[in-house]
């Protein structure tokens, strides 16, 4: 049987060692918010939310960014993706993929995508360099004609293969992609949660806010509402199926995204997680695209 | 292995029957043979429709049929980094021999190592950035029976060394083999007026097909700047053509095939929803020195009027130094489109062009559409008119070959 969260409550807290690297890229007062937490009570994170002399943004953004060190220090991993994709009268087409991520220590993340399923795109590859600020690097290999082609990065709200996940929604969650406020503590689904707006930087964003509930303890995404342009309820993302890898890294298997205005819903099954592959600066390069399989 | 003779023509389509059907008969009997081999590809038929009948006699009626195989087979040893693609290709034409034809796309070996990358046998490489035109592409023969958009490529005997660095990406090829265009034959359409006689083609070089070819590409990417540098010496790939006079009265084109050096440049800079390129080529030769090149941009409005599509506009200029004595109609030519995707669950794409040539009006103009059908099925419909070609605009001939065609295929 598969850890579930509520399986992991009984585990061991795996500490926290990545501090040192990460902290002197911070703003100051961010950085003594998380030595407070990594030292203090980093279990409950009951210091950084009871210091009164933080605001609602300051708050926010000291729990993304121990979010963020809390999921540093992976290296690289490899995994299989599943799509289930449900139109509101109940009809449903699937998506095979594999999807190969590597960790940059300063800049964002590198991610590859290679369609397996529908059998028309098989071969089909799509490199993001994410960047911190501004616009991703993303190529597109298309095999039919053996050619790489870059393309633009403002499709970032545009449906990702059709699906309900968009560009965004599947791209590396950096700290720097938001701003933050803290709202409060709740309990969700028997977990003690940080609740968090977060406000896309970039204008080409889909949303104008994403409200993030966190969970106390190892600071996973539970859950995830994202609010349009005009403001309205839109998705909402619920993880669960969290599963411990590597040298204690969360990720769950199972991504349910609900489109509220259209009554359609995509489910991502992650399987065969791998951390530690091996993989270098060369596998997630533009020119290697085409010898991928 | 790749002559115009019917009998290894013959053994192809035997070959590539022969797979297909090992694919199609069932799981059983293909696990046996391919047990360590990747299998994919498609199976279609295509009908295709044209408005007016043919300007000569010769040439097949208003609607003609076709069948169509594409097949991948990879393997791969694991513990030596080395791979095999073999991937056969079939059409079978109801009115046009010349568009009967199979191809080996890819034959060819692929060893991985650290610092090195080396494919030798036959292949398949795109080069460039532009959509209406591809310039600088030179590696693979155009197959022209296949599609008139010169998209389709037939393989490439190479042995190709690919040296990966922190300064780009070198590549260097060596082609042992030269592939001729594919022509259509005198009962086809959307063909010269005279049709071109593939039998008896000129060769500069002594060595004809045998002359060894060869290419270097350096490629890298700069921010938002992606960019290619080239250099071909061997038989290029465009031919010149000569008319023949036969005895009875008919007249042939040969296709003259001449040794020529050619420096290309691409370049693609990407800026928010901005995509600008430019492709640049300096060829030069016995008989020819000229320059050509294609600039423009793409545009891409995303989500538009709050919906999942978007829609990209695209336009590029052609020029070539030649003018009117270009072997080819984009000699002074805007190309302008529009490129729809859907983004829904079929992954339904439209795109449309329009090729003008403003010295003399000639027009063509250019709509592809597809759509997925469940899971296996894909339906791409394609057409093209040309309008207002006068006897200086090489799309003269194709004057009353408007099509409109429609394929489905099965995807395995």
């Amino acid at each position: 049987m598969k850890p579930t969260l509520s399986a992991y409550k009984t585990h061991e807290v795996p500490t926290l060692n990545k501090g040192g690297t990460y902290t002197v890229l911070l703003p100051a007062f961010t950085a003594a918010a998380i030595l407070v937490l990594i030292s203090g009570n980093m279990a409950s994170g009951d210091l950084a939310v009871s210091d009164s002399s933080l605001t609602p943004e300051e708050k926010g953004l000291a729990i993304a960014e121990a979010a963020e060190a809390r999921d540093s220090g992976w290296g690289d991993w490899v995994a299989k993706a599943k799509m289930i994709l449900r139109n509101s009268h109940g009809e449903s087409s699937s998506r095979q993929m594999r999807y190969r991520s590597l960790e940059q220590e300063v800049a964002g993340d590198k991610n590859l995508v290679v369609f397996d399923y529908p059998r028309d795109v098989k071969g089909t590859a799509f490199l993001v360099h994410t960047q911190l600020v501004g616009n991703d690097d993303q190529w597109l290999y298309l095999p039919a004609l053996k050619r790489v082609k870059r393309i633009s990065a403002n499709n970032k709200s545009g449906p990702f293969v059709g699906s309900e996940f968009s560009y965004e929604d599947l791209s590396s969650q950096e700290v720097e992609k938001y701003t933050y406020k803290f709202l409060r503590e709740e309990n969700q689904e028997g977990f003690n949660t940080f609740v968090l707006e977060r406000y896309p930087v970039d204008p080409n964003s889909g949303y104008t806010k994403q409200v993030v509930w966190l969970d106390k303890e190892e600071f996973r995404s539970l859950k995830t509402d994202f609010y349009d342009r005009k403001g309205s309820l839109l998705k909402t993302l619920v993880q669960k199926d969290y599963r411990l890898y590597g040298d204690g890294f969360w990720r769950a298997d199972s991504f349910h995204m609900a489109n509220h205005q259209t009554g359609k819903s995509t489910l991502l099954v992650w399987e065969d997680y791998q951390f530690t592959q091996g993989l270098s600066e060369r596998d997630f390069d533009r020119d290697t695209l085409r010898n991928v399989r | 292995m790749f002559a115009n003779d019917h009998r290894q023509r013959k053994t192809g389509i035997a070959l590539c029957l022969g797979m297909a059907g090992l694919a199609l008969t069932g799981p059983a009997a293909e696990a046996a043979f391919f047990e360590d081999w990747e299998r994919s590809g498609y199976v279609g038929a295509e009908v295709r429709a044209f408005s007016q009948t043919a300007q000569h006699e010769a040439q097949s009626g208003q609607a003609s049929a076709s069948l169509e195989l594409e097949a991948e087979y990879y393997r791969e040893w694991e513990d030596s980094d080395l791979s095999l693609t073999i991937t056969p290709f079939l059409r079978l034409d109801s009115s046009d021999p010349k568009r009967s034809h199979f191809d080996l796309r890819e034959f060819y070996f692929q060893k991985i190592n650290h610092n090195w990358e080396l494919r030798a046998g036959v292949g398949k490489v795109f080069w460039g950035v532009t959509e209406s035109r591809h310039l600088v592409d030179i590696i693979n023969q155009t197959d022209l029976v296949e599609n008139i958009d010169g998209e389709e490529k037939l393989g490439q005997p190479m042995v190709n060394l690919s040296i990966p660095s922190n300064w780009g990406t070198f590549d260097l090829f060596l082609l042992p083999y030269f592939r001729e265009r594919t022509f259509p034959g005198p009962e086809g359409r959307l063909r010269s007026q005279p049709a071109v006689d593939t039998d008896h083609p000129i060769y500069e070089s002594s060595a004809k097909q045998w002359h060894p070819d060869f290419a270097l590409r350096y490629a890298n990417y700069f921010g938002n700047f992606d960019v290619g540098l080239s250099y071909f010496y061997g038989t290029g790939r465009d031919p010149v053509f000569i008319p023949e006079f036969q005895p009875n009265g008919d007249v042939f084109l040969r296709p003259g095939y001449f040794l020529i050096q050619q420096l290309g440049l691409d370049l693609q800079y990407t800026a928010g929803p901005w995509l600008l390129k430019f492709e640049g080529i300096a060829r030069s030769g016995k008989w020819q020195h000229f320059q050509a090149f294609t600039g423009g941009f793409e545009y891409t409005f995303y989500g538009v009027f709050g919906s999942n599509m978007d829609v990209g506009t695209l336009a590029e200029y052609h020029y070539d130094s030649r003018g009117d004595r270009a072997d080819t109609p984009f000699n002074h030519d805007i190309f302008s489109g529009a490129r729809l995707a859907f983004n829904d669950e079929h992954d339904t794409t439209f795109l449309g062009g329009m090729v003008y040539d403003p010295d003399n009006g000639a027009t063509s103009l250019r709509a592809e559409f597809e759509r997925r059908l469940g899971s296996k099925y894909k339906l791409i419909i394609e057409g093209q008119s040309f309008h207002n070609a006068t006897p200086h605009d090489l799309t003269y001939s194709l004057r009353r070959d408007s099509f409109l065609q429609i394929a489905l295929r099965r995807y395995f």
